[in-house]
């Protein structure tokens, strides 16, 4: 009977690599410290005003209309990276032409790019004076720089890598067979690429989308030198958190960050849903 | 006409598109940067970045960067490490955690520090007893700096970890290596390029940090100012053409990094898994 009991144990012992408790601990140790902890601070320090206080200090038209800016310009850029992402990708994966290897590389240029030069860069182009913003206002008497139209420029630019990365592989892997299926079985062209290309590239879509919109919604640095940042109009809500802090009102910066959170994570679980049911409609 | 490739009008339009969406959206901006910077020749752009406090804004960097990255090296590959080649309860919850500070707002990974060691925080006032700050000085700085790269290393990693696979390291173990011995003797050698990538990411990151840090800085011109706080302290100035020179010497270390980046990646096969 011992011998039973001891044969599983053995065998897990010899298919272990030694060396998981130190490595384990560190990892622990590293990941408490640096990120559970002052998380946890996240977490708890915004009751510190009570129930009523803290739905009070979210309440205020100045909070509520920045929490309505960074959400709806977060989303409204990932919605306009989502297709522009799916472009690149498509031209970097299926088409061949000269160039292609530099564009490939300059997707990745919003990862690598510090966000305050971002930002600088966009508010120099943007701004009426501008090489873009000029010709704008000029032809159009459109003002982009200082409004919440620039925001949500200067986050396409955050999200767009995001929308590309995320499809591109799974477009790589598509391969052409099940279009050329689709061709065999008389599907013209236009049908091939709604009916088998586009449901195939949904979820990774979808994903990216949720992806570039995390990334915006949370965006300070390319954002704050164009937005003008107007309390009511131009204010993202990380900022209002810095201005908190600037006022010592450390639980109310904090429920500004715990508001933004858990938004957050109610649109990103909004996305996972609609990509399960996505899934299971084509399973 | 073949049926699985489009017509070529609508390729070349799809082309044109793309390539028109990467100039506007990525190639102008860079090419304003650098322009904005150069505007009175290089000189002019050469004397800004070496008044005394932008010098210190890019020691302050340099330091921050020295102190953040190694840690995060160790932390990263050891969560890593845990994860590809190692079998344990919550391992997904483990993999969530390390890329969590990649969905926080940079602001937020400053303001949790500030929560907990700043005048009021919950460790300010002992803090303060004993003359230590840790909030508007460098271990502030430090901190919202490894919040904020904590998963590069780790992300970089990963996946090229968890392709090779454990069979190395359990014939290492079969021959009677020790934890130590088999990663450094057989996986670290295994992964020393995604390593390199991850760590450059790393550290371009934590180079080039803006909110995190803004929060926690204080923006004390010459003590606690990194680049990037700096190139906004210049633009609200006015001083549009060193703000400029300092931003063009981030931009610079960011197409360094990219560049680096592909290199790697050739080299490696294929690093998995971006900035993002």
């Amino acid at each position: 009977m011992s011998a039973s009991l001891a044969l599983p144990h053995r065998a897990r012992r010899l298919r272990a690599i030694p060396g998981f408790g130190l490595a384990f601990g560190i990892a622990l140790f590293w990941l408490s410290a640096i990120v559970l902890v002052p998380l946890l601070a996240l977490l708890l320090r915004p009751f510190e005003l009570g129930l009523a206080g803290l739905w009070a200090s979210l309440a205020e038209p100045r909070v509520a209309a920045s929490l309505r800016l960074s959400f709806g310009a977060a989303l409204l850029a990932a919605a306009i990276a989502a297709p522009l992402g799916l472009l690149l990708a498509w031209a970097v994966v299926r088409l061949r032409f000269p160039g292609r290897a530099v564009l490939d590389a300059a997707i990745d240029l919003p990862f690598a790019l510090p966000t305050a030069v971002a930002g600088l860069a966009m508010t120099a182009l943007l701004a009426p004076n501008g090489w873009v913003g000029g010709p704008l206002g000029e032809w159009f008497g459109w003002r982009v720089a200082f409004t919440p139209a620039g925001i949500v420029i200067a986050l396409v630019f955050v999200a767009l890598p995001f929308t590309a990365r995320t499809v591109e592989p799974v477009l790589r892997d598509l391969g052409r067979e099940s279009e050329e299926a689709a061709a065999t079985l008389g599907a013209t062209r236009f049908q091939t690429l709604r009916r088998v290309v586009l449901p195939a590239l949904a979820p990774a879509i979808l994903t990216g989308f949720g992806l570039g919109f995390a990334r915006a919604v949370g965006e300070y640095g390319s954002v704050i030198f164009i937005a003008g940042n107007m309390p009511m109009v131009s204010e993202i809500a990380p900022l209002l958190i810095t201005i908190r802090l600037e006022q010592f009102d450390y639980a109310g910066a904090a429920a500004i960050g715990l508001a933004m959170l858990l938004l957050a994570f109610a649109v990103l679980l909004a996305l996972n849903l609609a990509q399960r049911a996505l899934r299971r409609g084509q399973g | 006409m073949n049926a699985t490739e489009d017509p070529l009008w609508f390729r070349a339009l799809l082309v044109a598109l793309a390539v028109l969406t990467g100039l506007l959206l990525l190639a102008l901006p860079l090419a304003a940067v650098f322009t904005e910077a150069l505007r009175r020749g290089g000189e002019a752009a050469l004397a800004a970045i070496l008044e005394p406090d932008t010098l210190a804004a890019i020691r302050m960097t340099l330091i921050v960067a020295a102190i953040s990255v190694p840690l995060n090296t160790v932390g990263g590959l050891a969560a890593a490490w845990c994860i590809a080649k190692h079998d344990f309860p919550g391992k997904r919850l483990l993999v969530t955690l390390v890329e969590l500070p990649f969905s926080v707002s940079p602001v937020i990974s400053g303001l949790v520090f500030v929560l907990i060691f700043g005048l009021q925080g919950w460790l300010g006032p002992w803090l303060q007893a004993r003359g230590i700050q840790v909030i508007f000085a460098l271990p502030g700085l430090v901190l919202a700096t490894l919040f904020v790269t904590f998963p590069f290393v780790a992300r970089t990693v990963l996946p090229l970890m968890q392709d090779q696979g454990r069979a190395e390291e359990e014939a290492a173990a079969t021959l009677g290596a020790g934890g130590w011995q088999i990663f450094r003797r057989v996986t670290l050698p295994n992964i020393r390029w995604a390593l390199l990538a991850g760590v450059l990411l790393c550290n371009a990151r934590a180079m080039g940090e803006f909110g995190a840090v803004s929060v926690v800085s204080g923006h004390i011109r010459g003590q606690t100012n990194t680049m990037p706080l700096h190139v906004e302290i210049l633009y609200n100035e006015y001083q549009f053409a060193g703000a400029f020179a300092v931003a063009a010497l981030l931009a610079l270390l960011g197409l360094v990094t990219l560049a680096a980046k592909a290199v790697l990646e050739r080299w490696s096969g294929r690093v998995a898994g971006e900035a993002g």
